[in-house]
């Protein structure tokens, strides 16, 4: 299992560091029309994974879009692990009418079916924005909203670290309870945050690639993963045009990869 | 028994009005609000178009707008949605029962797949057969939902199975863990050293101890297929619930998506509370 971890993490990296220097490697800009081919070509030498139905190179939209998303997803799960720190350790440590409150707002947001929500909230939101304001609102939005279940953990863990005896020990020699939740009960939260972190992640990134097939989404012209796989709604054939199903392909070893990682990072946490 | 259920109504209907300003809330303060489009038909007359301002600016105060839409909820009216321009009740009496159809089939499938791979996995303890239901489980899991239903149409297979596969996905590894501890609690290994048959343990002994867990999961797979719905009815055609909200977001018809949101959560709430009123039934009987 240590083995398929570390191939893993190296598939991971190797996507990573592919698509971060996208600007490098991609043959053209991912907006980049190329009138003289026909639209929906095939590959060739010159488009590695053919051309789109506006022209555009899919080898160089692949490595753009792979990198939107796999930039912007551990962003969201960022803020949502900060969140979710931030309401959980507030609400186990002190207790009482915090607590309370806080898991009362989490049942709330844990009660609204994610997909529902992500699609009320985001149609409350201008839907006719430029591509990058859509990057921002989509991966801000699963950032602010997908914190609950998060929170709902950190709460636990931070509940039994304000019983045991070290935080009583500390309390006794008086220590103010900021310093206390700051000094010693956020660092021994760590690894559960940082499991939510990394599970969050790969569930950002499928949220984005559904919310981008049902066109609400990253925007045109920029691709993201979302957008990539929506060009599979007029797939006609397999077997004729496999190459159309690479940004799938990619983002299922994405996802996958994640999954394996996480493994340790759950049982650590 | 009676206590829980009493607790769940009220837990639901507090989740409901909260869930309901949280909306109303989001809905006024949304970009745009203040505007509407007929205002700008050159057929209308300036009085008209006061009348309409007027109306605009009455749901200007959040409380009073959410007092007004929870007096009209009571009697039925939902309001009227804005691109339909029909009432949002009549929209949705009409499209719950496909929602209701689809997700009951796609339950059933999924709830059945599960049970089935996770009672032969645990049964059989074959790596090869472990290893192969852990990564097709694990491959679902990795494929977001569109896709599924894209393929479900691509397959021209009807779309509850896309359903199917998803709960089946998320719920297999649970019930898997599950029924793996149950088979090595003392008494059923017992009962295997004493050879009784592979069916009476699973009915007689494990899945009796199992049931409340079982049921939980269960009851959350309910949410997960709902939110699926969105998906697979918007891809696959299906004139449900999910497919409503999903043209709803399209159009920013936010009362309607408001009030699909708030029904979605209440079914998801009641099949909860229905799945812990069945696990405590099942803890009193084996009491």
């Amino acid at each position: 299992m240590k083995r398929i971890r570390q191939f893993a993490g190296v598939l991971l990296v190797a996507v990573a560091v592919v698509s971060l220097g996208a600007s490098l490697f991609a043959p053209a800009n991912y907006s980049t029309q190329f009138r003289d081919d026909s639209p929906n070509a095939g590959p060739s030498h010159q488009h590695w994974l053919g051309t789109d139905d506006l022209g555009r190179d899919r080898f160089s939209r692949v490595l753009y879009g792979t990198r939107v998303s796999l930039l912007l997803a551990p962003t969201a799960a960022l803020l949502s692990t900060l969140l979710a720190a931030l309401v959980g350790a507030i609400a186990g440590y002190f207790g009482g009418t915090w607590e309370k409150l806080a898991m009362a707002g989490t049942d709330l947001f844990l009660s609204l079916p994610w997909l529902f929500l992500l699609l009320m909230v985001r149609a409350m939101l201008p839907l006719n924005i430029s591509a990058f304001a859509s990057v921002a609102v989509t991966f801000l939005l699963l950032g602010l909203l997908g914190w609950a279940a998060s929170a709902r953990v950190i709460c636990a863990g931070a509940r039994a670290i304000r019983n045991s005896d070290f935080v009583l020990l500390a309390r006794a020699s008086g220590i103010s309870r900021a310093r206390l939740l700051m000094l010693h009960v956020l660092p021994n939260l760590k690894p559960g945050l940082l499991a939510q972190f990394w599970i969050s992640i790969p569930v950002f990134i499928l949220t984005e690639a559904n919310l981008g097939v049902l066109g609400l989404g990253v925007t045109e012209p920029l691709p993201s993963w979302g957008s990539l796989l929506r060009e599979l709604e007029s797939y006609a054939n397999f077997s004729n045009e496999y190459w159309r199903l690479v940004p799938l392909l990619l983002l299922v070893i994405t996802v996958t990869s994640f999954q394996l990682i996480l493994t340790r990072d759950e049982a650590a946490a | 028994m009676f206590h829980l259920v009493s607790r769940h109504i009220l837990r639901l209907a507090v989740t409901l009005l909260l869930g309901g300003l949280l909306a109303a809330t989001l809905v006024r303060f949304a970009p745009g609000f203040d505007t509407d489009e007929q205002q700008l038909d050159s057929r209308l007359s300036s009085e008209s178009i006061v009348a309409m301002r007027q109306q605009r600016a009455a749901h200007g105060d959040v409380l009073k707008f959410y007092a007004g839409f929870l007096g009209s909820a009571i009697t039925g009216d939902f309001g009227q949605s804005q691109t339909l321009n029909r009432p949002v009740r009549e929209l949705v009496i009409e499209r719950l029962p496909v929602t209701l159809k689809l997700v009951g089939y796609g339950l059933l499938v999924g709830w059945t797949l599960a049970l089935l791979f996770a009672t032969t996995a645990t049964m059989a303890r074959v790596a090869a057969w472990d290893l192969a239901t852990t990564a097709a489980v694990g491959l679902v899991l990795c494929i977001p939902s569109a896709v599924l239903a894209l393929g479900i149409v691509f397959l021209r297979a009807p779309g509850f199975l896309a359903l199917g596969l998803i709960v089946f996905a998320n719920v297999f590894r649970y019930w898997r863990n599950l029924l793996d501890k149950s088979y090595a609690m003392p008494h059923i290994i017992t009962a295997r050293a004493k050879g009784l048959g592979t069916a009476k343990i699973l009915f007689w002994h494990v899945l009796p101890v199992s049931a409340t867990q079982l049921l939980a999961v269960a009851g959350v797979s309910v949410s997960v297929a709902l939110s699926a719905s969105i998906p697979v009815e918007a891809l696959c055609g299906i004139p449900g619930i999910g497919q409503l909200a999903w043209q709803a977001a399209l159009a920013r018809d936010l009362s309607l998506l408001v009030t699909i949101t708030l029904l979605v959560t209440m079914v998801t709430m009641l099949s909860n509370t229905f799945s812990e009123v069945l696990g405590q039934a099942f803890r009193t009987q084996a009491a």
